[in-house]
């Protein structure tokens, strides 16, 4: 660990105005939430809910050959999607374990925008360098701090961004993005999101980011638009079934234990530089899988690295878990054997010392409502449930 | 922030409220719950158990973390608030009434002598 100081976002001080309780995210100081977590996330639901994101890592890789590198590297087929698309996709080892999961802007043929998770910014830039070493006309920087990034979810998403940007925001679909302004500020206006919902990923100018979001939440007053933190944030991936990385997967795990198989495309154009690595752990089958649970007896909140049991042996253990306030249920996700990974199997979360009976279920454990969204399998925090093309 | 004149107070947070019966209500503090943020599930004891002061007599789980719930007087659990179960929100919203968890039957009332007033109570809260 480093004993660096915490880094701000550029709201940092407007949080503390308003009383939000604070947390260590990865190395920054974030809002774990305002309010209730739990009125956070109904709030999302029912209407709509702003995001401060600024943790999130930001990236540029931009040069003739960049879209060659980038191929080589993350594992989906940026051949797929034009300019004002975004694709998710994820970076892997030379073992095929995933490095982190991210989500690509295509803003030119040239220049491409990286969404990356907080806690690998440094190892994806690092990786991505590596390699770009071989084409001395792309350059791959590192533009976290350059840009803030605020998130609306909710059904009443459309309706802010509409009368704020203009009526053709209706138009855009689960991950299209535009460059565009609001008032002075130029934007990158994503329909993308980590909830679940529909909405939209805003990244601006860092010193715009207090700008935008007054004005968001001035807009967004008439439906009761609420600030929500970093608690609410990973409750709604939750009830999505959404993967973090770093806590659902991490390098020692392959797309195909993760459930993110449908990302990986062996046989695209350009080629992927750990094509037979994962040709083969595709071939090998998995053993272990991810599932989602939930609890049937009370008895506290599955937590991170608790076993798994069923038929009287551990099985695996949980990764994520946590009181879904819109189920009014307690649900997580485990890595369990695959025998053990059908929807309806009865298992155990061993919760300091007792047993408590829960059932493997069917995720996402609510429904996705995200914009023209055909989705397929569950995703991550700097993700969301990707678009099929 | 809430601290009641008439409830005593222990270190660990927890609330104590004796009636003229000498059964004395037990729960965790407004800013016990504050610091705890969300509860999401009460562990508590069974009717009929005995405590001792100082002693565990459940947990509150919230998103953040789980604490201990320490029971700030001796004596035999008469009565368990299971609307908790349902409803462990109700810490949250109401430490001082709805929420509270447990009554005691005290072995002797007099141990309310050692804990805090309300006045001491905030001043322990704001030394952070």
């Amino acid at each position: 660990m480093t004993s660096s100081p915490l880094q701000k976002s550029p709201l940092y001080t407007r949080h503390v105005q308003v009383g939000a309780k604070m947390t260590e995210f990865h190395g920054w100081i974030m809002p774990l939430q305002y309010d209730s977590i739990m009125d956070e996330c109904k709030a999302t639901r029912k209407s709509v809910g702003l995001f401060d994101i600024s943790h999130m890592g930001k990236a540029e890789v931009i040069g003739k050959n960049a879209l060659k590198l980038l191929q080589s590297l993350a594992v989906n087929d940026l051949s797929k999607i034009s300019e004002g698309q975004a694709q998710y996709t994820a970076l892997v080892n030379d073992k095929g374990g995933i490095i982190d999961d991210l989500v690509v802007y295509r803003i030119s043929n040239f220049r491409f925008f990286l969404c990356l998770n907080a806690a690998n910014v440094e190892t994806d830039i690092s990786w991505i360098a590596e390699f770009a070493l071989q084409y001395p006309d792309v350059e791959v920087r590192n533009v976290t701090r350059h840009h803030g990034l605020l998130a609306v979810q909710g059904p009443n998403a459309e309706a802010i961004m509409k009368s704020l940007v203009s009526h053709k925001v209706a138009h855009m679909e689960f991950f299209d993005f535009m460059i565009t302004r609001i008032g002075e500020m130029n934007v990158i206006l994503s329909r993308t999101g980590y909830t679940g919902e529909d909405g939209f990923e805003i990244y601006c100018d860092w010193r715009d980011t207090d700008v935008l979001w007054d004005a968001i939440m001035a807009k967004g007053k008439q439906w009761g638009i609420k600030p929500c933190g970093l608690g609410a944030r990973d409750l709604l991936r939750l009830e999505m079934g959404y993967l973090l990385h770093g806590v659902d997967m991490d390098a020692s795990s392959s797309p195909y234990e993760t459930g993110l198989g449908w990302i990986v495309k062996l046989e695209k154009e350009g080629g992927l530089m750990a094509q037979e690595v994962l040709a083969s752990k595709k071939a090998a089958g998995s053993a272990k899988c991810i599932m989602g649970f939930e609890m049937v007896e009370r008895g506290g909140l599955p937590r991170h690295g608790f076993s798994i049991l069923a038929d009287g042996r551990i099985i695996g253990e949980v990764t994520s878990g946590g009181a879904s306030p819109n189920l009014g249920k307690t649900i997580g996700l485990g890595r369990v054997l695959a025998d053990y990974a059908r929807p309806g199997t009865a298992i155990q979360i061993d919760i300091r010392g007792k047993a408590a009976e829960a059932t493997v279920v069917r995720r996402p454990f609510i429904p996705a409502r995200t914009k023209k969204s055909k989705p397929k399998q569950a995703t991550s925090e700097s993700g969301a449930s990707a678009k099929e093309e | 922030m809430d601290f009641p004149k008439d409830l005593k107070y222990s270190k660990e947070h927890e609330w104590v409220r004796l009636g003229d019966d000498g059964v004395a209500v037990i729960g965790i503090t407004a800013f016990a719950q504050d610091e705890l943020g969300d509860i999401v599930f009460v562990e508590t004891p069974k009717v009929g158990q005995n405590l001792k002061a100082g002693q565990t007599f459940g947990v509150a789980e919230s998103v953040k973390t789980v604490s201990d719930l320490y029971s700030p007087v001796s004596g035999e659990v008469v009565e368990v608030n299971t609307n908790l179960l349902d409803s462990p929100e109700l810490v949250n919203e109401s430490p001082f009434g709805d929420g509270w968890m447990i009554k005691i039957k005290m072995d002797d009332p007099a141990e309310l002598g050692s804990l805090l007033s309300s006045q001491d109570y905030q001043k322990l809260t704001q030394k952070g």
